[in-house]
């Protein structure tokens, strides 16, 4: 498996998600947001957390316009894998790549803590390393992860089993308790919680780890 | 001397183009921020306020000949998030 890991002024996960990327085997190349191309061959880009331009206007809304964004969207539309955790879900909704928003959490506070996480599907590529049904723990640390979308996109996202992962106790008001959804292909995974900071035994979990060794496993056989 | 003076700051100011955008949360998409400030608002004497919308003004300053067009193109590719947000554009 061939890994980019986008680099935000502001990221401030993209270390991590290259270490739990390699740690499943993969080759892993940091990518400026600068930079009008990714490298050859990649699999998978992964859009890492942090605060990219300071959440400056709205969570990733900048960071959506930088220059990489055009050779991410190429990648999207050519069928390749796409990984958005936390800011980086943000970036993939104000893209477009993923439907939705991410709005103030209702409490207005941002909250760092594990929270638990109920697999709503193995459908996927990200997915298939858990049963449907398992609750995982998995770290959050956001101020700006509520899911919303209309009516009918959540109706659509459920309809086609496009929601990975939901709170088993909503900590920030997300629609429906929606954590992760997947794009109509299921190609593209935006969740807020953090499976890198669950991926090693130094973490105090690797809940996190599957989600890796599935995209390896699929993607090397690929 | 003075005459001439004003003369050059009103020439300056036809030179200036702004456009003010007034981006806010669609209604139906739950304000938190709008809520807590009404809160405060009730908690410091203020009866009668039944509910609190709270946005952002942007102010742009713009190269003469800028049309409202290319302003509402700015507000949707970046100002606004059109799925949670709303926006008007005032030219000035």
């Amino acid at each position: 498996m061939k890994a980019a890991v986008i680099v935000f002024p502001g990221s401030n996960c993209d270390r991590d998600l290259a270490v739990a990327f390699r740690a499943a085997g993969a080759d892993v190349d940091m990518v400026w947001h600068k930079d009008t191309a990714l490298p050859d061959n990649v699999d998978i880009v992964g859009v890492p957390g942090g605060f990219s331009f300071g959440d400056y206007l709205r969570c990733g809304a900048i960071a959506a316009n930088a220059p990489i964004v055009g050779a991410l969207r190429a990648h999207a539309d050519r069928g390749g894998y796409v990984l958005g955790i936390c800011n980086g879900f943000q970036v993939l909704t104000e893209t477009g790549l993923l439907p939705g928003a991410l709005l103030r959490n209702a409490g207005l506070k941002y909250v760092c803590k594990t929270v638990g996480l109920r697999v709503e599907t193995s459908q996927s590529a990200f997915s298939e390393g858990y049963n449907a049904g398992d609750v995982v723990d998995i770290p959050i640390a956001h101020h700006d992860g509520n899911y919303f979308a209309d009516t009918a996109t959540l109706d659509r996202l459920e309809g086609e089993d496009r929601v990975v992962f939901r709170y088993t106790d909503n900590p920030n008001g997300s629609q429906r308790d929606i954590a992760g959804i997947l794009s109509d292909n299921r190609r593209i995974l935006g969740m807020m919680p953090h499976p890198e900071r669950a991926a090693d035994a130094g973490h105090g979990g690797t809940d996190g780890t599957a989600l890796f060794r599935a995209l390896a496993g699929q993607l090397t056989s690929a | 001397m003075a005459f001439e003076y004003l003369e050059r700051e009103e020439a300056g100011d036809r030179d200036r183009m702004k456009a003010t955008v007034h981006v806010i949360l669609k209604n139906g998409v739950l304000d938190p921020q709008g809520e807590a400030v009404r809160h405060a608002l009730g908690a410091s004497g203020f009866a009668g306020v039944n509910g609190v919308r709270q946005g952002k003004v942007i102010e742009l300053d713009l190269a003469d000949g800028t049309t409202e067009a290319q302003v509402t193109e700015m507000c949707e590719k970046l100002l606004a998030n059109t799925v949670i947000e709303s926006y008007r554009i005032d030219m000035s």
